[in-house]
């Protein structure tokens, strides 16, 4: 048994022993778990992938006179400015003002707000567009100039739904070709798709959220963040497997940082044909190993954790509810699963090669002791299902 | 007989050259196998052809005379499809699309996306579903 301070204490003495959850099993197999969890600090977590519900808050500062900006654009893509004057909330999946989205489908969707979010982090010079109403202490109602993220006084990523726990495979059962957030899917199950760092990935090693919840200090794209709420369908009444690793997405975070701490190798745009834009986004979460319950759960392996094979063209639509059946990542990894009798070629959007470098650099920060650890303010609640929305009269 | 090569040219058509049956020629005249990956030689514009040529040295040289007698520009290192490291976030989304395994993983360890350009045909599969734009076409 380890103290969260006993632990910190060893990573500022810079004596932490720390491993990445892709090095962890081997080191257990051969240590044992007492002994492993009696030695072994922290394990380091990671993923990297399109994460949708993800976007940042933006404060400009005031020109002279000043504006309060009741509609805005940065580089044609509109944000939200329904907030205090000069504050704006940019989205990853907006569209560029005039981008034709699925008229000529599929949609290219080469430019949106998730793109807007990398060349702000990448320090590129960017256009403010902002009109107003005017106002006896805000007259100006109009200003277009250009800047760049060392201009703002705040930059903050505020992501309500990152790091899904774990996430469906899908498939095409239809005749024609479907153009999804899971990618391209050819007909006739040609082709999955899946999209998750398996065993590395952050939720999927402390499955009961028993180290990560609200208030867990994180690595979100090179800044130290935190997990500032559950993320929104988080659901962690879920079918678990005998290891407790949820056999459907379940629970999710909701994180924050200063985007101008990021780095953005791990901040990218995304353009997914025929379905929109959005952005990929490296997080790492470390799970200190206070006991060998905890260190036990971050030994799992990819051909242990089960991800739901879905139909995109009927049963995701229409919510059906069907699985056509479960794989595991190993499965997954190897390029190729087999789908009733049939073999389909297997894909993956999330990059399990940045999420190692994730894990790594994370790790070598911890050893530095330039990462704490944190405790969680609050638990992420264990027992919440998903509702659904429900079509009905006032 | 001496012995073979396979070249991978580009050649870019002005547009008064583009009626011309240069392929044939190649083949007819100069012995040449050809395997075209790409072309677009459309009249009153300009066009462009994408093609490995196997031949002996001396005859692939003799043909490229000709070729440029034609006011063809031939590029010899230029690549119609090109991968872009820095793009790229490895995730894989490309490989199960790529018919020659020219974008294929390094390791399955690290999992890391590399492109071997040979490999190549130019098919354009990649470009279609990299969700990063880190696969381009020259034309």
């Amino acid at each position: 048994m380890k103290t969260y301070e006993q632990i910190n204490d060893r990573i500022e003495s810079g004596k932490a022993v720390v491993l990445t959850a892709d090095e962890i099993m081997d080191y257990v197999d051969k240590k044992g778990v007492a002994a492993a969890a009696q030695e072994v600090d922290v394990v380091t977590t990671a993923t990297f992938g399109p994460m949708c519900s993800s976007g940042c808050f933006l404060n400009f500062g005031h020109s002279k006179p000043k504006i309060r900006m009741s509609e805005a654009w940065v580089e044609d893509v509109l944000v939200y400015a329904g907030i205090a004057a000069v504050d704006v909330y940019l989205g990853a999946t907006q569209l560029r003002h005039g981008d034709p989205a699925n008229m000529y489908y599929p949609g290219e969707f080469r430019y949106g707000g998730g793109h807007v979010i990398e060349d702000l982090v990448a320090g590129k010079t960017l256009q403010l567009f902002a009109l107003s109403y005017g106002t006896d202490e805000y007259p100006r109602r109009e200003i277009r100039t250009y800047f760049t993220i060392h201009d703002l006084n705040q930059a903050i990523m505020v992501n309500p739904r990152n790091c899904y726990q774990n996430y469906n495979v899908a498939v095409n059962d239809s005749d024609r070709t479907i153009y999804t957030y899971l990618g391209i899917l050819e007909p006739g199950r040609k082709n999955a798709t899946y999209c998750s760092a398996g065993q590395l990935s952050p939720l999927l090693n402390d499955p009961y959220y028993e180290t990560i919840g609200v208030g867990t200090r994180v690595w979100l794209a090179g800044a130290q963040g935190h997990v500032y709420a559950e993320g929104t369908q988080h659901a962690g009444d879920c079918e678990r497997t005998g290891n407790g690793v949820p056999m459907e997405g379940a629970g999710t975070l909701a994180l924050t940082a200063d985007m101008k701490q990021m780095r953005p190798e791990f901040v990218r745009g995304v353009s997914l044909r025929g379905y929109g834009v959005s952005l990929a986004l490296g997080v790492g979460v470390p799970i200190p190993i206070l006991n060998e319950e905890v260190l036990q759960r971050t030994c799992v392996r990819d051909r242990d954790i089960l991800a739901p094979v879905v139909d995109y063209s009927v049963d995701y639509p229409q919510k059906t509810g069907r699985v056509i059946r479960y794989a595991n990542y190993e499965e997954l990894r190897s390029g190729e699963i087999e789908i009733e009798g049939k073999k389909v070629a297997v894909g993956s959007l999330s990059s399990y090669c940045k999420a190692l470098e994730i894990a790594n650099r994370l790790a070598d920060e911890i050893r530095r002791g330039e990462f704490l650890v944190s405790r969680p303010i609050a638990p992420l609640p264990r027992h919440a299902k998903m509702k659904p929305l429900v079509i009905r009269e006032k | 007989m001496s012995q073979t090569v396979t070249k991978k040219l580009m050649l870019f058509f002005p547009k008064c050259e583009c009626e011309k049956p240069i392929i044939y020629h190649l083949v007819k005249d100069h012995n040449l196998i050809v395997n075209i990956y790409r072309a677009k030689v459309t009249p009153e514009e300009e066009g462009y052809l994408v093609l490995d040529v196997t031949g002996t040295e001396q005859d692939i040289q003799r043909a490229m005379d000709f070729v440029r007698t034609f006011n063809v520009t031939i590029n010899t290192t230029g690549k119609g499809v090109t991968w872009d490291e820095h793009r790229c976030t490895h995730c894989g989304q490309c490989l199960p699309r790529c018919p020659t395994k020219a974008l294929h993983f390094a390791d399955q360890a690290t999992r890391q996306v590399v492109f071997d350009e040979a490999e190549c045909i130019e098919c354009l599969a990649c470009i279609r579903v990299c969700p990063f734009n880190a696969c381009a076409s020259a034309f």
